[in-house]
């Protein structure tokens, strides 16, 4: 047996397991609180374990595992960023929007100010950063497909990134929050288990000596020390101050990005109390920290045992570096047979990450189309339970379709930016106005409304005429060039843009309401009047 | 049920009694500085990494240098922080939010 039969195999008892699942609940989506919360009815260690499932997706499986192969230890600061990024959400966000919040970001928003506005803007920058997430992840799976299945030509990667998408669209309208939960949960297990077993075997191949683990690493890599220090990516000397302000600029998007996901915001509403939100996120960061400091063993066990160089020709960004890996120390261990078995699940794994991402994107920007947008704006609430929970359906079937299109259109193209670029919105568009609105007594509806229209339009121009679009050799447009801003991440100047946005349409406008801050001080505060779980 | 304007007035109440400023002062006065700090830190690192190179690349205990013991240190100090929050939590904040919903519950119904 081979190991892409196997991977399939593997794959394909994952997809009919989580199927079941999504079956299951489906039984019990009779509410819109079932249909966007999972009927709040999660404990906080399954909501912490569903974090990290929606969190570790394959750009920080595999992406960073390749960066530290290639670039060695600059993988390493993704990591951090991404992990330090939950004391923001814990500290400041997690437990004062469950208990303000009910089904979406913009809840907490609308709560306190002109409902209107506020759920348009939050529900064009929610779906702005769920899509260009999931096209990423969607091109990505296309990519995975061909490294791992020996899948390559562009029909057949066509038909992966159709079936990926069909199976996300399966998982959300029929599982709604509870299917999706539970795939993530599946998935998080998973993910866990296998970076834990090769991180267990790399270790044991080097007698559990991190040092000399490191010292192959180097030597491997061909860029000795170099490799075990910043900068071989991120802010080369060759790139000067632009390199390095660029690092910070990339820095401050990952820390601050994390607490604006609104894939991320909604999982705050599936536990029943704020308690249990807090639970969930120190679950998540144990999670999610452990999880990081596996893939730096799996980056440099690789630049070690796989060699920079193999890694490199099996695909330029360093993204097959994990499986590459499995096979190696596989091998290692047990021979051909050990090498095909960890490889395929290992892949299968891979495959499982991208599939539980794209539905807790599809989820959350379905939800925030149906209960902001179609809900609240255009039926100015006058909507019934049972057509805003249809309307969520239809619409992750559109965005899911949508995404498929633009999957399939993207593919080959260089979308790593999406993902940064989607961390930047978060953080320029939509933390400002949350944090404003959770603390700010003075902020109002046209603060809001500027906060998240210019951190969002700020991140997207800045973007459009930076180097990742035109004018470069790893550009989206390479023979193009109308680059004028120096930075890849927009971060450094869209985030201070959006706080300053949000201050400034504030102060300008006079509308002011007291008695209404007082209650959501008081609700977020002390958890009054706080949506309850569901019963069945 | 209860109007709006009489849950309003109910949450003002609140909103000044001692007991809820209290609370409200024990939740800030350790988040605040504590994201502030972690901020700094983590920003120090950012910094480090991109112009102190050659502090980053001092060894340590054999091929351990000083970036990677900076960066398992953003960690612990993650993981500290995270703890210490739910300690607090626990300790501080809890019994007199869990008080104040109580009184509120019965004031609105």
């Amino acid at each position: 047996m081979n190991s892409e039969l196997l991977a399939t195999v593997l794959f394909l008892a994952f997809v009919a397991l989580t199927l079941v699942i999504t079956f299951r609940a489906s039984r019990q989506n009779k509410t819109a609180a079932d249909f966007y919360a999972g009927g709040r009815s999660f404990s906080g260690a399954q909501n912490g374990l569903a974090i990290g499932g929606d969190y570790m997706s394959a750009a920080s499986f595999l992406g960073i595992a390749g960066i530290i192969a290639l670039s060695g230890y600059d993988g390493f600061l993704y990591s951090i960023g991404f992990l330090v990024a939950w004391l923001v959400a814990l500290l400041l966000v997690a437990e004062l929007m469950r208990n303000s919040g009910k089904f979406t970001m913009a809840d907490v928003l609308a709560f306190r100010m002109s409902p209107r506005p506020v759920r348009t803007a939050a529900g064009v920058s929610t779906i702005t950063v769920s899509i260009f997430y999931l096209l990423a992840q969607m091109v990505g799976a296309g990519a995975l497909v061909g490294l791992l299945l020996g899948v390559t030509s562009p029909a057949g990667k066509a038909w992966t990134i159709v079936g990926v998408g069909a199976l996300m669209i399966v998982y959300v309208v029929f599982g709604g929050m509870k299917g999706t939960t539970w795939v993530q949960i599946v998935k998080a297990v998973l993910l866990m288990g296998g970076a834990a077993l090769i991180t267990v075997l790399v270790l044991a191949h080097y007698g559990f000596n991190l040092s000399s683990l490191l010292g192959e690493a180097a030597s491997q890599s061909g860029k000795g020390d170099n490799f075990l220090i910043p900068g071989l990516k991120y802010g080369t000397e060759a790139q000067g101050l632009a390199g390095k302000i660029d690092l910070i600029s990339l820095g401050l998007a990952l820390v601050l990005g994390t607490a604006g996901l609104p894939h991320i915001l909604i999982r705050f509403y599936t536990v029943p109390t704020a308690k249990d939100a807090r639970k969930s996120v120190l679950w998540g960061i144990g999670i999610i920290g452990t999880f990081y400091l596996l893939t730096l063993v799996l980056g440099f066990g690789a630049a070690a045992l796989v060699g920079s160089k193999a890694i490199a020709a099996a695909d330029a960004a360093g993204n097959t570096a994990a499986p590459l890996l499995a096979k190696a120390i596989g091998e290692t261990f047990l021979g051909d047979v050990g090498g095909t078995i960890l490889l395929a699940l290992i892949g299968a794994v891979a495959f499982a990450t991208i599939l539980a991402v794209v539905a807790g994107l599809t989820l959350a920007s379905s939800s925030s189309f149906a209960h902001d947008l179609y809900a609240h704006v255009f039926k100015r609430g006058t909507a019934t339970e049972r057509e805003e929970v249809l309307v969520a359906r239809v619409s992750a079937f559109v965005i899911g379709a949508v995404s498929i299109g633009l999957g399939i259109l993207a593919q080959g193209q260089n979308v790593a930016f999406l993902v940064a670029l989607a961390f930047a919105v978060a953080a320029s568009g939509n933390l400002p106005a949350i944090l404003y609105s959770l603390f700010w007594k003075r902020f109002n509806t046209a603060g809001a409304v500027s906060a998240i229209y210019g951190g969002l339009v700020s991140a997207l121009v800045l973007v459009i005429f930076s180097p990742v679009v035109s004018g470069g050799p790893t550009s989206l447009f390479k023979t193009a060039d109308f680059a004028w801003f120096p930075l890849s991440n927009p971060g450094i100047i869209s985030i201070p843009l959006g706080f300053l946005c949000g201050w400034l349409g504030t102060v300008l406008s006079k509308e002011y309401n007291a008695a209404k801050y007082a209650e959501i001080e008081v609700r977020s505060l002390t958890g009054v009047g706080a949506e309850q779980a569901t019963k069945h | 049920m209860t109007t709006r304007e009489h849950d309003a007035s109910v949450y003002e109440e609140v909103q000044e009694s001692s007991e809820f400023q209290d609370l409200k002062r024990r939740f800030r006065r350790w988040t605040f500085p504590m994201t502030v700090a972690f901020l700094v830190w983590y920003l120090l690192y950012v910094v480090l990494s991109g112009w102190a190179r050659d502090f980053m690349g001092i060894k340590l205990v054999g091929n351990l240098n000083v970036a990677l013991l900076f960066g398992l240190l953003q960690f612990v100090s993650t993981f500290w922080i995270a703890w210490a929050y739910a300690r607090h939590a626990e300790k501080k904040l809890d019994p007199i939010a869990d008080k104040l919903r109580h009184e509120v519950e019965e004031k609105t119904q």
